[in-house]
């Protein structure tokens, strides 16, 4: 395992060594927060000193920006036949796949943390719920890291980001939308409840929501951590094939 | 050192390597020759352990590499065709990630990147990023990369393709420097190459090996012709 570090280390580097990492965090930042405060997000309108109007978009934001993030994650080592070179070098294939999944969990952490001004703006302006803040944040990271999960083993699939970028963008998209309630509602049209609400666990939204409200229940955690283990399993083993 | 029995790879219907037997010892540099598709960078790469024979073994230093690849990639220094490198980073970073992946971490890291560095004349690139490079010096790249944890075998797919002819020398004079505590597989199409520092020629053809003797039992085969020519003649069916 202790060959994670060094892999780590080189693609979360490689971000910053070339303006990807500085387009991706601006681009993030810029969009997220002016989602918030236009009138679809009425950040201000609404007259609570929370970061609810902020978050309750990064379900959506994720659609497109996690599947950017991690399009290059393999594809990339695939087109450029530096696969050969990695897989050749004396590293496990978990090795890579969680150094690899790890750096750009990292930076899309840093992506969510950078947004922190918002959060001292909230708190200057009025006196917010820090607990329910720093349950969304935490909420957030995670929802990022089942999203990445899905990316990296789409990503492993083919040579070619494009496709890599439009398949993450559907099967995020297919995640996110079993659990929108007027899709739930049309499946309970004609499913008994039971099997209703067990598909609409399946998505991002029914388990980060909680996380918006202050509520950290365990399934909640368990489900983005057994999605992100689940989908890196399948990386290493397609990886391996 | 290197073992190999009988492998076999076949993509889809075609068997792109039929049943590849070799052994290379210490001190041998074996020249892989063979027509574009015969199957040498599919056999190479079976041997470091990027690809999973369908059957058949490679060994290095006795280890089967599809029981314990690690152990086998830790003893092998491997140039992969058209050397391949992260474009973004410096030479510099490069052969530090490679440093820490092979176990030298901290201040161990610099003694093996040092050497390659000067080993392979990269000096004066150090500092530059791979993507800049013009395509002589990121074969060095790859060279230094392969050679940095200074492996008891080395397996170089085409060293010294783009290289000019200048640089040809010195890569065939470094690795028969090395060459007399190593076990050394190198792939060219060039067969002076073979002429002027192997001392075993394999040719493999369609998936096959059909010579496996000194560049001198080669010529021997038609004392007359050029060694092109033999070589043609031994290959003729794949063309």
């Amino acid at each position: 395992m202790s060959q994670v570090t060094p892999v780590f280390k080189r693609e979360f580097g490689g971000y910053f060594r070339s303006p990807v990492a500085y387009v991706f965090l601006c681009a993030f930042l810029v969009i997220s927060v002016a989602l918030a405060l236009s009138r679809f997000g009425g950040f201000f309108q609404s007259g609570v000193a929370s970061m609810e109007r902020y978050f309750e978009f990064f379900p959506w934001l994720f659609l497109f920006f996690v599947p950017a993030v991690g399009m290059r994650l393999w594809s990339e080592e695939r087109r450029s036949g530096t696969a050969e070179l990695l897989f050749t070098l004396p590293i496990t294939t978990l090795d890579a796949v969680i150094g690899k999944f790890l750096a750009a969990w990292a930076f899309l952490t840093l992506a969510i943390i950078l947004s922190f001004p918002l959060a001292i703006t909230v708190g200057y302006l009025g006196s917010p719920d820090w607990g329910v803040l720093f349950c969304s944040y935490a909420g957030s990271i995670l929802m990022a890291g089942g999203y990445l999960g899905v990316c990296s083993l789409t990503s492993a699939c083919t040579k070619s980001q494009v496709i890599s970028f439009v398949v993450s963008l559907i099967a995020c998209a297919a995640l996110l939308f079993l659990g929108l309630s007027a899709f739930t509602n049309f499946l309970e049209g004609f499913l008994p409840v039971g099997v209703a609400d067990a598909v609409s666990n399946f998505s991002f939204i029914t388990h980060f929501d909680a996380f918006t409200k202050g509520i950290v229940d365990p399934k909640d955690i368990m489900f983005f951590l057994s999605l992100m283990g689940f989908t890196l399993f399948l990386n290493v083993v397609t990886l391996e094939r | 050192m290197i073992e190999v029995k009988d492998l076999v790879k076949t993509y889809g219907s075609k068997r792109a390597v039929n049943g590849v037997s070799f052994t290379v010892q210490r001190g041998d540099i074996l020249g892989f020759l063979g027509p574009n598709g015969a199957g040498k960078s599919t056999t190479m790469k079976m041997i470091t352990g990027f690809l999973r024979p369908n059957s058949g073994s490679a060994r290095v230093d006795g280890i089967d590499v599809a029981v314990d690849p690690v152990a086998v990639k830790k003893r092998l220094g491997y140039l992969p065709e058209n050397a391949p490198a992260y474009p973004e980073m410096t030479v510099e970073e490069f052969l530090c990630f490679i440093a820490e992946v092979r176990g030298f971490r901290g201040p161990a890291r610099d003694g093996p990147v040092d050497r390659a560095v000067k080993l392979t004349h990269l000096e004066p690139v150090r500092k530059q990023s791979l993507e800049t490079l013009s395509k002589g010096y990121k074969q060095r790249v790859g060279f230094a990369q392969a050679l940095l944890h200074d492996p008891p075998t080395l397996v170089l797919d085409e060293p010294t393709d783009g290289l000019d002819p200048n640089q040809k020398n010195e890569v065939r004079t470094l690795i028969k420097n090395m060459a007399s505590e190593k076990a050394v597989i190198l792939s060219t199409h060039i067969l002076e190459e073979v002429e002027a520092i192997c001392n075993r020629v394999i040719i493999i053809s369609q998936g096959r090996v059909v010579v496996d003797e000194t560049p001198a039992q080669l010529q021997a085969r038609q004392p007359n012709a050029r060694l092109d020519e033999i070589f043609r003649s031994l290959t003729q069916s794949d063309t």
